[in-house]
């Protein structure tokens, strides 16, 4: 067994470390007050291959692995998870699904400013009718004259209405399945396209500075090659996106997590009750114990998740323990650390505030907890509660 | 245009450094770093070579640990770096660095010679000035701009009340400060290149000096914690309080 990353992961991770400190840190307050997308730093994050990093140079990426993307992901979400999840949102749901399914002439055409950060792409699966039942979607999309027709509407959609969202990938019905079931299929609608109408952002209890919309679809046309590799394939193609999109999650996770700590760690040290630093109390000790394995068990379990993806080796019941684990941890440890910080720690602007309203999505987004939960049953082979 | 920056791997930089033996900083055995002073340098260093095509070669002096902090500065970008070693060097003062460090730039013919104005745990400041004097160039210190002349760089020289303009002939040393550039980070593409970058490893003897050369011919007798800085001023608004800080000011020559 090998728990060392590589030197270059190393240098990599602090390289990533300074940008977060340096230049999102002083910027966080602002963005979670104003809500405005960080356009400036999304751009520098581009500058430096963070879109592109487990994309093949040929697109215009950096060559790395998941690993290496939840190393970037982790150590965003210490200081700004707005930040971090623009990036998870922007690589695994905007630009792989494209790389991994896309046409050479796709790839060509949409990956390198998506793998540069000069464009971010996203993904609609979620309607206003539901998220955890997809294969209840009620979008549809028609082939007609040359072009899919596509009509319904997305709920929750991530970096779908910023100044530099080049398209999103929108699953919808295109006709029904041998078996009577829906047949579902992935298609590319570039921003801007006449009927898409993206809403107005949401006001989000977290999340403060991530751009999320409501889109609807009347009549949007594209044309054919829009389609997303093979019609019918939608419902296995978003899985396989959902399997490295939740090791990125659990990275998020983790960094909001240790950022709890070490938030808690600074101030227990410095703060005094009853002529003692806080820390020297035995119940914030456990607290901040706690928070340790919590973050140790995470990150273990997430990077074993990323390592198995980047083997080639299946890891989709690792993927779903540590999304599980790591965004169940990172809720309680944001508690405890506003718990740590008393009545400073309910105050806005504090970061273990933010951390507190920005933890909640962890357990919601791309599968909730109790979703985790019946696919990693399911895993065990229990019985199946639809059939 | 062939352009040097010096770099120095120093200990934690955003710490206090421990003071070992001999009142000297302990080196060995600690984490050490790219002296962030450095970075300046080094991206003049990479802005110069981009607008003139040319190439950018890191020197450094310091113990075998110092390989990462040069890489470092490789994984920002350049071609190429020097890292002279040797347990004959632990200890070297100013005037010994400054001859190790003239003779490794030596070995090739240069333009221009970047370093930071001083290195954020010795502080002498004296250092790219002897360098200069050693390679028997020109030097120019303090710049807080530069732009390239034909064979020549013109600089602002970064002075207690302002600046000066100054025009330097190359080859030369120059030292900048940190408002010269902001220095890039590295991606991710740079820290993988940087390992397959030339990296040469150094003694003395391969520059052909003696022990005698760089021997310190200084010691310290004593280290002292700084002095605690005073309170500062405080000033209760009575209806003057600006002008009263424009006073201030204006008596730190600051407006
Ligand atoms: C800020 C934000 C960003 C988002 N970004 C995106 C995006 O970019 N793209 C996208 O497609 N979606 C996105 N989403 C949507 C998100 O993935 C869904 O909200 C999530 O999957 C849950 O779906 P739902 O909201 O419809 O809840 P529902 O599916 O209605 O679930 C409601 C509750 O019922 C539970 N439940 C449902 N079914 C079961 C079951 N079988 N067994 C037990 N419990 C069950 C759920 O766990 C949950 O507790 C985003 C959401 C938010 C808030």
């Amino acid at each position: 067994m090998d728990f060392d990353l590589t030197e270059e992961q190393e240098s990599f991770r602090r390289t990533v470390r300074e940008f977060a400190e340096e230049v999102v840190r002083p910027r966080a307050v602002e963005f979670d007050r104003t809500g405005e997308f960080p356009l400036d730093i999304v751009r520098r994050m581009g500058e430096l291959g963070l879109f592109g990093i487990p994309f093949p140079e040929e697109w215009d990426g950096q060559g790395a692995d998941l690993t290496t993307l939840c190393l970037a992901i982790e150590e965003l979400g210490r200081v700004d998870s707005s930040v971090a999840i623009t990036l998870e949102a922007g690589v695994g749901l905007g630009a792989m699904p494209i790389f991994l399914f896309g046409t050479q002439e796709q790839k060509r055409r949409w990956l390198p400013p998506l793998c540069r950060g000069e464009a971010l792409g996203a993904f609609g699966l979620t309607e206003p009718g539901g998220g955890s039942d997809a294969g209840a979607t009620r979008t549809t999309a028609r082939l007609e004259g040359g072009e899919w027709v596509i009509d319904g509407s997305k709920a929750f959609i991530t970096n779908s209405g910023t100044a530099i969202t080049s398209l999103v990938i929108v699953t919808a019905v295109t006709g029904e399945r041998p078996d009577g079931r829906k047949e579902i299929s992935a298609i590319v609608v570039p921003a801007g396209t006449p009927g898409l109408t993206v809403g107005p952002s949401y006001r989000k209890l977290g999340w403060h500075a991530s751009d999320t919309h409501e889109l609807t679809f009347s009549n949007c046309r594209v044309p054919e090659d829009h389609l997303l590799g093979e019609r019918g394939k939608g419902f296995s193609q978003f899985l396989r996106i959902l399997d490295g999109g939740r090791v990125a999650i659990a990275a998020l996770a983790v960094g909001l997590t240790q950022g709890c700590l070490d938030e808690s760690v600074s101030y227990a040290r410095e703060r005094t009750a009853f002529g003692r630093p806080i820390g020297a109390f035995q119940a914030l000790q456990f607290k901040l114990a706690d928070m340790r394995v919590a973050v140790e068990t995470a990150r273990l379990a997430t990077y074993r998740a990323a390592w198995l993806r980047d083997r080639g080796r299946p890891f989709t019941a690792e993927a779903l323990i540590a999304k599980l684990h790591a965004s169940e941890v990172a809720v309680a440890a944001a508690r405890e650390a506003v718990q740590v910080h008393g009545g400073s720690g309910y105050i806005d602007d504090v970061p273990v505030a933010r951390f507190y309203r920005d933890a909640k999505i962890l357990e919601i987004g791309e599968g909730t907890s109790e979703i985790q939960r019946l696919l990693i049953a399911r895993d065990l082979g229990l019985p199946d509660a639809r059939s | 245009m062939k352009i040097v920056v010096l770099v120095k791997a120093v200990p934690n930089p955003t710490g206090t450094p421990e003071i070992g033996e001999g009142f000297r900083l302990k080196r060995e055995g600690v984490e050490l770093a790219l002296d962030p002073g450095d970075e300046y340098g080094v991206e003049l260093g990479l802005q110069l070579a981009e607008q003139t095509g040319g190439e950018v070669t890191y020197v450094s002096m310091g113990p075998a640990g110092a390989t990462a902090a040069v890489r470092r500065a490789l994984s920002m970008g350049g071609d190429r770096a020097v890292l002279v070693t040797d347990p004959a060097l632990a200890g070297a003062d100013a005037l010994a660095t400054a001859r190790v460090l003239a003779a490794a730039v030596g070995r090739q013919p240069f333009d221009l010679v970047i370093a930071g104005a001083e290195s954020t745990d010795g502080y002498t400041g004296t250092l790219p000035m002897a360098v200069a004097e050693l390679l028997g160039v020109a030097s120019a210190s303090f710049a807080r701009r530069v732009e390239l002349r034909d064979g020549a760089i013109r600089l602002e020289r970064q002075t207690a009340d302002g600046y000066d303009v100054v025009e330097c002939p190359l080859p030369a040393v120059l030292t900048v400060t940190a408002g010269v550039a902001s220095p890039r980070y590295p991606t991710l593409k740079g820290i993988m290149q940087a390992k397959q970058k030339p990296f040469e490893q150094l003694t003395v003897a391969d520059l052909g000096l003696s022990a005698e050369e760089v021997a310190a011919t200084q010691t310290v007798e004593r280290v002292d914690a700084a002095p605690e800085r005073g309170r500062g001023e405080l000033v209760q608004d009575a209806g003057d309080g600006a002008a009263r800080i424009a006073e201030f000011l204006a008596e730190a020559k600051v407006i």
